[in-house]
């Protein structure tokens, strides 16, 4: 027999949501308040230690870490949206045009889409970079091209699984057209695997801006970031370890926070994962 | 001596009666069929004789086996362990799941004798398992040994369900619904070997099916479930013949498709089966029964003379 | 007239090749197949998994292409034709699947499963005709709103059946409908079925794997294995005296309570 068990809220929607909320209650918060200036130099408070007047002290550069990690919250769900954006929207339609296409033509989409998995998402970014200027909308606009290719592939798998479905039978012998069945059952039916896609590629678009800012083709100085600000404190790893320890938190919550919210997110609104056997 | 007993099984999920007051007992080399609907609890019962039951479901009651010191509701992991696969084993529906796709099938035939440790080494155990391939008639066992699940096809991989099932012997056989998922050709041949098989060892049978043809075929006695109790049992041919719970008629009148109305419509049971939680307190089957009076409000208890028995008040062609 | 005839309908696949050298196997699914189905007839399509019959489906309801061979469906060769020059035979044909949970959408409500076919080809009040085809397979009006998970096996087998009447086809084809059900809901869908079948004055082409079901809802039965009809004929008479040694292997296989209950006569 069947046995219908009603999942329980998933706590790790809950964590999840928890979690990419201060990310972006810290961000909004940004706009209106910081305690200090984060891209202020001033030599004299250089390298305190966490106190009152600076919670998680300050810099090389005597910048204070606190206003420079909550600006560079912003940076970062500006450098997520973009990236999983421009992956999402040119990716998963991709892969369902290649899985509803006559085959040769999805198979030659899927081929292309190969080639563009083999070149490394950094080495795009830094080509971007170099040719239309090193910023953050671009080095992002790449890092998003450069994850095209998981989103079709995943969108395609599943695409295919639907496509074989029953009720993707009886629409098209009611006489539906291919864009109307692309809409009313294979996307609401890969939505969950595109969720969950979406808060991996998320986490890469994070730690790749990370990366960039590393290589000086993500965010220009002085704009905040939390990357940036883990390149910065590579030189004084070992005297000051809160200098990495600090954005490499931050890092972590977002991430972290991205995925149990994709997981969490599928879980729910996936009616099928109500009744279990 | 009976080869498994159980007996008052109660099994509930938050609260939920799914199974109420099961109990029955399997005798040693008899072939016993349980029949119920989706919703009736009939695998679920299966489920907890073998100690399979999900987490979430409690249980309480006693199901025992002749040779096993112990009951196993309530029994940990280890000791069930020690039971499952050596005194009691079990084929389900589906063929393909449950073989490992990575493992050729003669190894996995031996497995499960070194696990509960009735050969003594891997070479005896592939010798062993070879054999037993042949005893469920797959052609040239020895090939087939070293062939994976992939390559057989759903009535080859049945077939080696059943030989991991018989391996070590077991006292106690479940088989739920082992045919369902095969060709009806196949499947006629798969019913013949598992009634030649369980009487050739001696192995008590507990067959979960549906379908009543298929019962009429295999066993020997038949328990009727509905709603989460025992609602007859008997030997299959007094049950069939002239069954006395009305559900039971209702089931009986519904599978023949030779006799129709005037209309020439098949006879039908009124209503659908209600969901879990949902069946009506005193007898499960009131909301649809016919003959349904005042006195169904209370629960009938089932009452078994020689094996034969039935909870009902109103009893089809009245008290016997 | 006939309301479809097939000529000489052969099917070939090709599977997936597992090798780069060499190509997948040829697969016959169809060898071969010819009928006529005169209006408002009942006919059966008996046969095990390979036979071919889901394939023969798929083509009458031109989800698939032949490989070679013609099916006319009112006089009209549909073999090949377009999407776009089919909208009469989405309209006038209409199929039930076999597994009464994939052949629904799990994210689509009943209300928008049922009318997806009126939908589709422009019909003027969904809603009003929603009402009328959930009354006629007895499901209550409220069951629009609700997904499909919420209902039991027989219940969404009425959703599908709803959904294959909404565009009033002339031609109903059933695959294994009442295969995944349980007994006493088996008999409550075939009499449904019956009912429907009768007041739409619908031509019926029922798939199954039990010749003893095909028998009571049929009047003519085709019997096929390896994509080939071994035997075709009155329904009655292909079940009282089968001439193929296949079909008679077939009768043996799936017996009724009656013929299963004689061992102990």
């Amino acid at each position: 027999m069947t046995l219908a068990v009603r999942r329980s809220s998933s706590p790790s929607l809950w964590v999840g949501l928890g979690l990419v909320g201060l990310v972006v209650v810290t961000a909004l918060a940004s706009f209106l308040w910081t305690p200090h200036d984060p891209t202020l130099v001033d030599a004299a408070q250089r390298l305190r230690g966490p106190g009152t007047d600076y919670v998680f002290g300050t810099d090389k550069f005597g910048r204070d870490l606190f206003s420079q990690v909550m600006v560079g919250a912003r940076t970062t769900l500006f450098v997520g949206v973009v990236a999983v954006g421009v992956a999402a929207l040119i990716g998963t339609p991709l892969g369902v045009f290649a899985a509803m296409a006559p085959k040769w033509l999805g198979e030659f989409v899927m081929r292309v889409n190969d080639l563009v998995l083999a070149f490394p998402a950094l080495l795009l970014a830094i080509v971007f970079g170099a040719v239309f200027g090193a910023d953050t909308l671009t080095a992002m606009i790449a890092i998003g091209i450069a994850s095209v290719p998981s989103f079709a592939r995943i969108a395609r798998s599943g695409a295919l699984g639907v496509m074989s479905t029953e009720y993707v039978l009886a629409a098209r012998s009611a006489g539906r057209s291919r864009t109307a069945i692309a809409v009313r059952h294979v996307l609401p039916n890969i939505a969950g695997l595109v969720i969950v896609q979406s808060s991996v590629s998320f986490a890469i678009a994070v730690l790749s801006e990370a990366a960039l800012s590393f290589l000086g083709f993500g965010t220009r100085p002085p704009t905040p970031s939390w990357g940036r600000m883990l390149q910065e404190s590579q030189e004084l790893l070992a005297v000051e370890p809160r200098l990495a320890l600090v954005p490499g938190v931050a890092i972590a919550i977002a991430v972290l926070g991205f995925n149990l919210l994709g997981d969490g997110l599928r879980d729910r609104y996936d009616p099928r994962l109500e009744v279990r056997r | 001596m009976s080869a498994l007993t159980v007996d008052s099984l109660e099994l509930s999920v938050a609260g939920i009666p799914l199974v109420t007051g099961v109990s029955f007992t399997v005798g040693a080399g008899e072939r016993v069929g349980l029949i119920g609907e989706s919703g009736s609890g009939k695998s679920l019962t299966a489920t907890a004789v073998m100690g399979l039951l999900p987490d979430e479901v409690d249980a309480a009651g006693s199901v025992r086996l002749s040779d096993v010191d112990h009951d196993l509701v309530g029994a940990t992991e280890k000791q069930l362990a020690r039971v499952r696969g050596r005194r009691m084993a079990m084929v389900f529906q589906e063929p393909m799941s449950a073989l490992n796709p990575s493992m050729r099938v003669g190894d996995q035939v031996a497995e499960i004798m070194l696990i509960h440790g009735t050969r003594p080494d891997k070479a005896t155990a592939r010798a062993a398992a070879v054999e037993l391939l042949g005893q469920v008639r797959l052609p040239e066992p020895a090939e087939t040994a070293r062939a994976y699940p992939h390559q057989l096809s759903g009535g080859q991989r049945q077939r080696v369900m059943l030989a991991i099932a018989l391996a070590n012997d077991p006292a106690v056989l479940i088989c739920d619904e082992p045919t369902t998922a095969l060709d009806v050709t196949v499947q006629a041949r798969m019913l013949e070997l598992i009634r030649t098989a369980t009487e050739e060892r001696g192995t008590a049978l507990l067959f979960i099916t549906h379908d009543l043809a298929v019962v009429a075929q295999t066993c020997e006695r038949v328990l009727v479930m509905y709603g989460g109790r025992l609602v007859e049992t008997g030997s299959v041919k007094e049950v069939f013949t002239a069954p006395k719970h009305p559900y039971t008629r209702g089931l009986l009148d519904a599978s023949d498709l030779e006799a129709v109305d005037e209309h020439g419509r098949l006879r039908t049971i009124p209503g659908a089966v209600p969901g879990a939680g949902e069946f009506p307190g005193g007898c499960v089957f009131r909301n649809r029964c016919t003959d349904a009076t005042g006195d169904c409000a209370e629960a009938p208890v089932l009452s078994e003379v020689d094996d034969r028995g039935f909870a009902c008040w109103n009893p089809v062609g009245g008290p016997a | 007239m006939n309301v479809i005839e097939v000529r000489d309908l052969h099917r070939v696949y090709r599977r997936p090749r597992t090798s780069l050298t060499v190509p997948g196997t040829r697969v016959e699914a169809l060898r071969g197949v010819s009928f006529d189905l005169p209006r408002q007839a009942r006919f059966g399509v008996v046969g095990e998994s390979g036979s071919g019959k889901s394939t023969l489906i798929r083509l009458l309801a031109a989800l698939d292409k032949p490989t070679s061979g013609t099916i006319s469906f009112q006089g009209k060769d549909i073999t090949g034709l377009p999407e776009r020059r089919l909208k009469f035979l989405r309209r006038e044909l209409q199929v039930v699947f076999q597994d009464p949970m994939g052949s629904l959408d799990p994210r689509m409500r009943v209300r928008d499963i049922i009318c997806e076919p009126l939908v589709a080809q422009g019909h003027s009040d969904p809603a009003g005709r929603l009402k009328e085809l959930l009354d006629a397979v007895g499901l209550p009006q409220q069951s629009a709103d609700r997904f499909p998970h919420q209902f039991s096996g027989g219940q969404r087998q009425r959703i599908s059946i709803a959904r294959a009447l909404a565009p009033n086809p002339s031609v109903l084809v059933a695959d294994e409908p009442v295969s995944a059900l349980d007994v006493s809901v088996r008999a409550q869908i075939l009499n449904l079925l019956a009912d429907l079948v009768e007041r739409f004055s619908l031509t019926l082409v029922f798939v199954s794997h039990d010749l003893s079901v095909v028998r009571h809802v049929c009047d003519t039965v085709a019997v096929m294995r390896s994509g080939e009809i071994v035997e075709m004929g009155a329904a009655e008479e292909i079940y009282e005296s089968p001439q193929h040694s296949y079909t008679r292997e077939l009768i043996a296989a799936v017996p009724t309570l009656r013929t299963a209950m004689r061992r102990f006569a």
